[in-house]
Formats: C-alpha cells, structure tokens, sequence
C-alpha cells in the first residue's frame, strides 16, 4: 500500500507542493486525495512531466490520483 | 492542440478582447484591467470619492456571469471556504494598495507592457521578485488551511452581486456615481463590455489561467503550462493593437496613458501584488474567476480588493499619471513589512506544529 497524501480542501498550489514533497520522500509512488479538478489537472501535470504514471478514478466528491512509477 | 498552443490560445482571447475594448472607447492601456475596474466599482458605489475613476465596469459582471455559467456546466461550480477568510481579506486590501501604486493588475502590467510602456517592465521585475520570496514562504510550509463545503447560496453570493451590480448599470439609480470626466467616464458601449468580459470570463475558468501562478510555478516547479497563457496574452494584445490602436503604440517611458515614471515605486508596488498573490494562491483575475465559482475565500478577497481600493482613494494612497503620493509610498512599505509579518508567523506556527507532532508519535513509539 502506498502512501496517501491527504489535499482535500487545499487551495492552489498546495496540493502539487504537498505532491511533490512526499514523491521526494518515497519516489517509488503515492496516492493523492483531492476535492476539485483544477488540483487533479495540476498534479497529473506535474507528475507526468516528472515521468510517473497517473491514474485518476473520480468518486461523487473526491479524486484518487494513484501516482507510480513507470 | 497540445496544452501549451491551447494557453497560448487562451491567452491570446484575453489579449484580444483588451485591444478591442481599447479601440472601442476604453481608457488606454485599459482595455482589461481586473483591479481598476473593482476599484472603479468600488467608486461607483460612493464607497470613495475619487470622481474621475467611478464607473460599473460591465466587463467585470461578464467575467462573473461567463465563468459562473461555465464554471456550472462543467462541474466546477462548488461552494467553499472557511480557509483563512480575514487573512485573505488582509492580503487582498494589501494586493489592491500595491496594484494602485503602480495603476494596474498583472494584467494591466502584461497589456502596458504590450503596446510598449516600459514601466511595466520595471515593474514585472517587481513582479517576479515579490512571487519569488512568496515562494520560498510555500517551500517552508506555508497554507491558509483547509477549505470546507459551504451551504450552496454562498457559492451563488457573488454572481448574485454582480446581478445587482448590473441592475445598478442598466438602471442607474441617483446613489450610484459616474464619472463624467477622467478614466472612469472612459468606456467601450456597455453591451460590447459585457459580451467580451464573458468570452474572457469563460477563457479564464476554462484555462485557469493565472499571471501569478505562471511565473510561480516557473520557480516552484519548473513548469511553464500557464507562463504560455501569459505569453498569449502579450502576443495577441501586441497584434490587437498594432492592427486596432496603431496610432497609440508608444515604446517608452514617459508620456504612458495612466502610468507614472517612479521606478523604486513601480518595482515596490508589484512587488507587493506578487507577494500577495502567492500567498493568496492566485492573482487579482484568478482571485475574481474563483470566487464566480463558488470559492468564498476568494469572495472574501475580492471585497478585500474593493475595501483596499476605497482606502486607497479616501486616504489618498493611489498614484496618478503625476506620481506616487508620499501617503501611497509609506502605505507599501507597510504593507510589505505587514505582509511579510504574517507570512513568517503562519511558517512559524506550521514549524510548531509538525514538531509538536513528531514528538506525540515519537512518545507513542
């Protein structure tokens, strides 16, 4: 089981930080909560452009972003 | 289209749309600027007494109006807050303060810039120097906290206003004021207004564009996405003008239509907008884009920009193509050292924390 990163209810640009900062700590992947598309957008940006594999599922409020290693 | 010619795009409507509504009566270098408008607004409705900048600006109820509406198609559209509200509202007075010293938002500076008011360029480096030391701010672990679902009317309180706001304009009661000289009485037809400040309006929440977050996530993260909405904008205000207001193009310092030549104050002043919208999460279009979809922590910034404006003109802080007041000079300076202060102290309290909270589970183990 991977980490989990907790961003709901984070405003921009604190989920791509909160991001960034736990693939620093454990680089072989994570999953990301967040509440709106605009931080499922920025994060699958920042961590495709980081070479990870993104997976986004969508529940009725939230999205898992699962975040691996290629 | 790859993402970077779609924000190039997306830019480049926002750029059209100031060139056109310059061309069509708008005051120069003014087709779009999100913080003279409000303060327009703010003058409007008596809140202060400059006569020369009161006016409903329409442009800003369609930026409202075509984000709410897209912002619901999509999805968007959801109503929070309770993250930080008087904080926001302080650094949102603060932005507003700093933006009328210098006489523009960001997206003014980018639309001077443009059609070739070398001021801008001063301070854009202002700019990017007060967006650098707000990150530094982020990379130590500063955030105004979570945000909570609100009940749904609160989502709908600002295009409500903006409503109310338009209902003012189209009815023009005797307690709404407009100038009837100076910029405020400088205006492209109402309809023309409304209509692009909904086409830009819709661009803007499509895109998410954000002038602060562009050159922020640059530092940050090493992204460009949103720095190629920025560059669009520029491009396509540059092209708008040379094909609609040729004659107005004027590379230089002085003689700028609403601008001033004081260098430290130009770089001061934005450097206070800078640093305030990394702290806000967003700039002065981003804050008002925001808050038409729901976000009421961006509301609460938006009538912080309105209440800073009013102040800015009751207290004679705002600066004139003349200059920078002695009062408006004093006001940034504070404004930056209060800034700062409440920077450093949310990094302080956030370091508390987590050390608080490494030694629970440390004691735990």
């Amino acid at each position: 089981m991977s980490k989990v990163v907790d961003a709901r209810g984070r405003s921009c640009p604190e989920p791509v930080i909160m991001t960034k900062s736990a693939l620093e700590a454990d680089c072989s992947g994570i999953q990301v909560l967040v509440d709106t598309h605009v931080a499922v957008e920025n994060i699958t940006r920042f961590a495709e452009g980081k070479g990870y594999k993104v997976n986004v599922k969508e529940y009725s409020e939230d999205y898992e972003i699962n975040i691996t290693m290629e | 289209m790859n993402s970077k010619k779609k924000m190039f795009m997306y830019g480049g409507v926002i750029g059209l749309a100031a060139a056109i509504l310059m061309r069509f009566g708008n005051p120069g270098n003014m087709g779009m600027c999100i913080a003279c408008f409000w303060r327009d607004i703010a003058g409007a409705l008596g809140l202060h007494k400059a006569a020369v900048v009161q006016y409903i600006r329409p442009e800003i109820i369609g930026i409202v109006f075509g984000t709410f509406f897209i912002s619901y198609l999509t999805g968007d559209f959801k109503a929070r807050g309770g993250s930080s509200p008087l904080i926001r509202f302080i650094l949102g007075f603060f932005l507003m303060i700093g933006a009328l010293v210098f006489l523009g938002c960001p997206l003014r500076m980018i639309i001077r810039l443009a059609n070739g008011d070398l001021n801008a360029l001063v301070a854009l480096a202002g700019y990017v120097a007060g967006i650098f030391v707000g990150v530094q701010f982020l990379k130590k672990g500063y955030t105004l906290g979570k945000n909570y679902e609100q009940a749904k009317i609160a989502g709908f309180l600002v295009p409500i206003f903006a409503l109310v706001l338009l209902i003012f304009l189209v009815v023009k009661p005797a307690f709404i004021l407009f100038s009837t000289e100076g910029p405020g009485s400088m205006a492209a037809p109402v309809i023309l207004s409304l209509v692009l400040g909904a086409v830009v309006g819709i661009a803007l929440q499509r895109s998410r564009i954000c002038t602060a977050g562009g050159i922020r996530d640059m530092i940050l993260i090493k992204d460009n996405h949103f720095l190629w909405g920025i560059l669009g904008i520029f491009a396509f205000t540059l092209i708008g003008n040379l094909v609609l207001n040729f004659g107005k193009i004027n590379i230089g310092f002085v003689d700028q239509p609403i601008g001033h030549t004081d260098f430290l104050f130009n770089f001061l002043g934005m450097a206070l907008v800078g640093l305030c919208s990394v702290l806000l999460g967003g700039c002065p279009i981003r804050q008002t884009v925001l808050a038409s979809q729901g976000d009421t922590d961006a509301g609460i910034t938006v009538i912080g920009l309105i209440i800073g404006a009013a102040f800015a003109h009751n207290f004679g802080l705002a600066a004139s193509g003349s200059g920078v007041p002695t009062n408006g000079k004093i006001a940034v300076l504070i404004g930056i050292v209060f800034v700062l202060i409440i920077a450093y102290s949310i990094v302080a309290d956030q370091k508390n924390k987590s050390a608080k909270k490494s030694k629970g589970v440390s004691a735990n183990v």
